[in-house]
């Protein structure tokens, strides 16, 4: 379960967070709002990117502020642009980058990155610099190279927002069906319609928080059309 | 090693990436000291001898050597005219016969075997304070993220020429500002993968552009 206890958050002078309190325990959780809502920011309090200026984020009782090594592990997050995602130069080797920092052996790496090539149809990018696979590719690859490393909770920050309708619809599949529990921060409306749970941020707060259908249709309401 | 690195099973593949970087360092100290244009010949056959056993298919070795020679032509011509033909040649040459050379490093060697080979080698400096591990990243990390930048350098240009500005020293700064940024997202995104460098800290500023204050 992932707490989040009177949180604010500040960037400086700037408030962009302020009294959130929430526990997440459903298996898919969706993050609305509209630009500088404050939900990136959110979603980076999750694994302990960011520390909360005010209050306290905990991850199966351990304080992102503490723990925060250990949160990390179990809290993988998936960026919105796969290219500062993917570090190393070939697709083996970025899926052998997070295990090699677990101290696994490289025959025990070498298994497990062939698992997971061949689960996610990428075995045939192998050796596939990084740079030359198509959009989708490249957050498949970044989503890969996060469950790799078996996190327990994954969050994404805008995973389909640079995709085209056939790669959103891939990855949005892909997130519907992961065994983790996940928290996705997202525009595409479409891909959060059959969550457990979606929360709205306006202007730092959250503003709705409940079932999908419900939320959805209070965030489309506070932007009716121009 | 910018995905130049081709699969194969020749015997030139086969060598440890640790004996390929040795070779390379010691053929390129040597060839400082040589002064016969024969021996250069010769050292240049050899490069090719090896380009065949490792099986690297012509157009690959040509767009390589007409990649060099331009570089190599300019040289010599300066050396010509400073020294004379002989020391022009045997510049061109030495020149030509090292790039070759370690363009046949990069053809058939990996990265990740590259970097462990930089890291074993380093080891022995971890008491001194430095870390292999780091530098392995550093390297790994400069192969992929070249095309990046450039990729970002050629959307830069594009936009500009969009706008009607065909050659500009403008171009730089966008160039700079987009490069900053990656740097940053990379910084939360190595942060995010396990790479624990600076700790979070309350209100740390966001790595990137998105929810910054504006």
């Amino acid at each position: 379960m992932i707490e989040i206890e009177g949180v604010g958050h500040r960037y400086g002078e700037h408030r962009v967070l302020r009294d959130v309190d929430l526990r997440l325990t459903e298996d898919r959780v969706g993050v609305i709002g509209s630009n500088g809502s404050g939900k990136s920011t959110f979603a980076r309090l999750l694994n302990g990117l960011l520390i909360p200026t005010e209050g306290r984020v905990g991850v199966d009782g351990l304080d992102t502020r503490r723990r925060g090594k250990e949160v990390r592990r179990r809290v993988g997050f998936v960026f919105q642009d796969p290219d500062i995602q993917i570090v190393m130069p070939t697709v083996a080797e970025d899926l052998a980058f997070g295990l090699k920092g677990r101290g696994l052996g490289r025959e025990e790496i070498r298994a497990r990155v062939t698992e997971v090539l061949e689960e996610y149809g990428l075995s045939e990018f192998r050796d596939h610099p990084a740079h030359l696979l198509s959009g989708g590719q490249k957050q498949l690859l970044a989503i890969a190279a996060v469950l790799v490393t078996g996190p327990r909770y994954v969050v994404f920050d805008e995973p389909t927002t640079l995709l085209d309708l056939r790669n959103k619809r891939r990855i949005g599949k892909l997130v519907r069906e992961l065994d983790q529990k996940v928290v996705v921060v997202s525009h595409d409306l479409d891909l959060l319609a059959e969550f457990d749970r979606v929360i709205v941020f306006d202007r730092g707060r959250v503003a709705a928080d409940g079932p999908a259908e419900e939320s959805i249709a209070a965030y489309v309401a506070m932007h009716p059309p121009l | 090693m910018l995905s130049l690195h081709r699969e194969g099973r020749s015997p030139v593949h086969a060598v440890p990436a640790g004996v390929k970087l040795l070779v390379l360092f010691a053929a390129g100290t040597a060839l400082f000291f040589v002064r016969s244009v024969a021996v250069l010949g010769g050292a240049l056959a050899g490069v090719a001898l090896c380009y065949a056993l490792a099986r690297v298919p012509w157009r690959v070795v040509a767009r390589q050597v007409l990649t060099v020679v331009p570089f190599a032509v300019a040289l010599s011509a300066v050396q010509w005219l400073v020294t004379g033909w002989e020391a022009a040649v045997l510049v061109g040459l030495r020149m030509l016969v090292l790039v070759m050379l370690a363009n046949l490093v990069t053809l058939t060697t990996r990265t990740s075997a590259m970097v462990a080979a930089i890291e074993a080698v380093l080891r022995p400096l971890a008491p001194l304070g430095v870390r292999p591990e780091r530098v392995g990243l550093l390297v790994a990390m400069t192969i992929r993220f070249i095309p990046v930048i450039k990729e970002q350098a050629d959307q830069v240009r594009a936009a500009q020429r969009a706008r009607g500005v065909e050659r500009s020293t403008a171009f730089l700064a966008p160039l700079l500002v987009k490069t900053l940024r990656l740097a940053d997202g990379l910084g939360e995104a190595l942060d995010a993968r396990g790479v624990d460098g600076a700790a979070a800290r309350p209100g740390k500023t966001p790595r990137s552009g998105k929810d910054r204050p504006l």
